[in-house]
């Protein structure tokens, strides 16, 4: 199998309101500008408002600068970076089931999982699940390996990334009129009529 | 002060200093219209018959004054009716705020009777929407919404509002001080380096060309922009929405750009060293075929919208922030220059051009678009607002009307809106009613919007609406008879009697056939308070020059012959 060629991928970082339809608005941003994407990642952060997206590329860093640029536009999207030759920290998980009914299987699935940073942890008589967590890069070369055996089932999260060492990427954003009904009234305020 | 969340609204708009708002009653907005009667005196609601009319006069009003369009729909089909408008407003970067009644909260997501799900129908042509679920954030949510419509690269913004937010009761507070949004923040000056780069190309360009764009309208920076052209001795081309920037009877001003351009601006643009392209951002219609395009030429791109630099033309200096401040740092600091050889071969094309022009030919009497629109600039001393449709009458006004004064010239360039004109026009009367305004319109585009008939009379607004009927979709038609071996399908027009109609809505009308009538024409409707109609009735088959084909070079226009040669 082909080595995938990670020369040309860039990783958008955004940090976003974590609020309904957000995503939607990027969603919406990529498809109306037919921006071309490999992986979005989204997930919460320490911060109770903010979600951070990794966004994979596969298209060089101008391109990634335009999309960069567009995303930030959005009103929801508090800080986007680029990052390109920045050392940063990446990690992909996935799981995958494999065939796992006779013995030579069985024999296989183990020695390949040694190898790599991989755990079995669903055994059962005809499959097993396979939890990995490295880079895309072991990732897919695991893949390739555990595939002649027979892979039944796959997911993958996508990539996520993190700028390692004080390349800290984060933010004070608390949405500015809950700071206020929070103080004012508190979270069951009079207001609402249901 | 305990408020509903309808009176909430309409204390926001107070607060905003809106004086008016354009829109149509239904179910779901009902509560808002209904605290409405309490504001009267304040807030004046104009009924229109269509809600797209609604936005193209929010869009129209925010044109011409620079403050905030508002439209009010209901949900729904109320609301689906302001999309075209929004996108106008979205493409031309037009402040306009629209109001829209929802379901009640429970109701979302029921197909209950009118919902449509506005902020995910709007969100592409939104600068931004809301969805207000609580009446809580309800007055916080307005001021957001006003803030980010008109600051940065201004746009359209959406607030949906369920009707049972509308009858919600919560203490009123407006937000004080600045709008402080993490996610938002329009970049504003220069970095010192930036401008000297930009000083070094213009410093070291011997064919520079000022692109002028829409920017320096919105972003006030007229001065800056003619003191850069003065001091610099650089010619001036206009986009369509850029005229105004700088009084075209200015000597450094070489007319507008692009498909419909003059030809002295595109080969100008084609053959200088350096383009400066100031709050503009190389629309197809103005670039023409990217691959060839100003090959010579090295860039400076100023533009407010970070996204809009490198997009479609690569820069060599790249400047996002607001043009008057970004100037203002760079003026100091220019040397003045002159390009005497430049400037003669821009004269030499200019005289070119205008040997070739339409009013030097010789006309039986009968009437051409040109001419119409030359003696209406001609009459109205060349200071009138003129609002246009989109077509052929819309670009003979652009080379015919010559503006001197910004925000003169109202037209939706980006999106082609037909029937943006006549409702637009009705807005910009409210925005500025001490100005003289013209709708130019075409007689298809008109008959888009013609509903406003009633509205312009109900408000006894003083618009002069001149159709320029040719019976024919003449753009489309110029079109069909330049690449499409003149198979005229689908663009010749009946129409209805147009005075009479006018009449049927109670507006004084006029028919103009002949040329020594127009003049006789525009003074009865100059005379007139209130909206009149003049139908004029022009050759069926003109076209507009020059004209760069869609995708052919900048450079490989079609043009009209001189009068010896046609």
């Amino acid at each position: 199998m082909a080595e995938i060629n990670t020369a040309n991928k860039v990783t958008i970082l955004a940090l976003v309101e974590n609020e309904p339809g957000v995503l939607n608005r990027i969603a919406s941003l990529f498809r109306r500008r037919a921006f071309n994407i490999d992986s979005l990642t989204v997930g919460r952060t320490h911060k109770p408002h903010v979600s951070r997206m990794t966004i994979r590329v596969d298209a060089g860093s101008e391109y990634a600068r335009k999309i960069a640029t567009n995303l930030q536009k959005l009103v929801n999207v508090i800080d986007v970076r680029v990052i390109d030759n920045e050392p940063h920290v990446e990690r992909d998980l996935a799981l995958i089931k494999v065939r796992n009914d006779d013995a030579d299987s069985r024999n296989t699935i183990t020695e390949i999982c040694d190898r790599y940073p991989a755990r079995i942890v669903d055994v059962g008589p005809h499959v097993a699940i396979i939890e990995m967590v490295g880079t895309e890069n072991i990732i897919e070369e695991f893949i390739d390996e555990v595939r002649p055996t027979g892979i039944v089932e796959m997911i993958r999260t996508g990539v996520v990334s993190m700028g390692r060492g004080t390349r800290i990427h984060d933010t004070d954003f608390k949405r500015p009129e809950l700071a206020r009904l929070e103080t004012e009234t508190g979270a069951n305020g009079n207001g609402r009529v249901v | 002060m305990q408020l509903t969340g309808s009176e909430i609204i309409m204390e926001c708009l107070l607060q905003e200093g809106v004086h008016v708002m354009f829109g149509y009653p239904g179910g779901a907005i009902l509560p808002t219209y209904d605290a409405m009667s309490l504001y009267a005196d304040r807030l004046h609601h104009v009924l229109v018959r269509h809600e797209q009319g609604a936005s193209h006069m929010a869009d129209g009003y925010a044109r011409a004054t620079g403050e905030v369009g508002v439209c009010i729909a209901t949900s729904g089909p109320g609301a689906t009716n302001l999309v075209t408008g929004l996108a106008t407003a979205m493409m031309d970067s037009s402040p306009v705020v629209a109001i829209t009644g929802q379901v009640p909260i429970p109701a979302i997501g029921s197909d209950a009777f009118q919902e449509t799900d506005v902020t995910g129908v709007t969100l592409p042509i939104t600068k931004h929407n809301y969805l207000v679920t609580d009446v809580r954030e309800l007055a916080y949510t307005m001021k957001e919404a006003f803030h980010i419509a008109r600051t940065g690269r201004p746009g359209p913004v959406l607030v949906d509002v369920p009707k049972d937010v509308q009858t919600a009761v919560t203490e009123f507070v407006y937000p004080a001080g600045e709008i402080v949004l993490p996610g938002y923040d329009p970049p504003w000056s220069a970095k010192e380096w930036e401008i000297d780069a930009a000083l070094r190309l213009i410093g070291e360009a011997e064919r520079p060309i000022i692109l002028a764009g829409h920017g320096i309208l919105m972003s006030g920076a007229m001065r800056e922009v003619q003191e850069l052209a003065e001091r610099a001795q650089i010619p001036v081309s206009l986009t369509l929405l850029g005229k105004g920037a700088l009084p075209e009877a200015h000597p450094l001003v070489i007319g507008m750009m692009g498909m419909h351009g003059e030809a002295c601006s595109n080969l100008a643009i084609q053959e200088a060293d350096l383009l400066i392209a100031l709050g503009m951002r190389f629309d197809d219609r103005v670039t023409g075929n990217l691959a060839t395009y100003a090959l010579n030429a090295r860039k400076i791109h100023i533009d407010i919208d970070r996204s809009e630099i490198n997009k479609n033309v690569k820069a060599d200096v790249g400047i996002a922030g607001d043009l008057k401040t970004v100037l203002s740092q760079l003026l100091p600091k220019l040397e003045g220059k002159s390009h005497p050889d430049w400037m003669g071969r821009i004269r030499d094309w200019q005289e070119d051009s205008s040997e070739r022009d339409i009013l030097n030919y010789e006309t039986p009497g009968h009437l051409l678009t040109a001419q119409v629109i030359n003696d209406i600039w001609k009459l109205t001393g060349g200071d009138a607002i003129t609002v246009t449709d989109v077509g052929q009458h819309q670009m003979l006004e652009a080379q015919y009307y010559p503006h001197q004064r910004p925000s003169t010239l109202l037209t939706s360039g980006g999106l082609g809106t037909m029937g943006f004109g006549f409702p637009a026009a009705i807005g910009a009367k409210f925005g500025k009613p001490d100005e003289e305004i013209w709708a130019i319109v075409g007689d298809g585009g008109f008959q888009m919007t013609l509903c406003e008939l009633a509205t312009a009379k109900q408000e006894n607004v003083n618009v002069n609406i001149a159709i320029i009927n040719n019976a024919f979709l003449g753009m489309v038609r110029q079109w069909q008879e330049l690449f499409y071996e003149k198979r005229y399908e689908a663009t010749p027009m009946v129409n209805p009697d147009f005075c009479k109609l006018a009449e049927a809505y109670g507006i004084p009308s006029r028919r103009v056939v002949m040329r020594d009538e127009i003049e006789d024409a525009v003074s009865f409707a100059r005379g007139i308070d209130g909206p009149t109609l003049i139908e004029f009735v022009v050759e069926k088959e003109e076209m507009v020059y020059p004209m760069v084909p869609s995708g052919a070079d900048l450079h490989d226009m079609k043009r009209r012959p001189k009068p010896g040669e046609a």
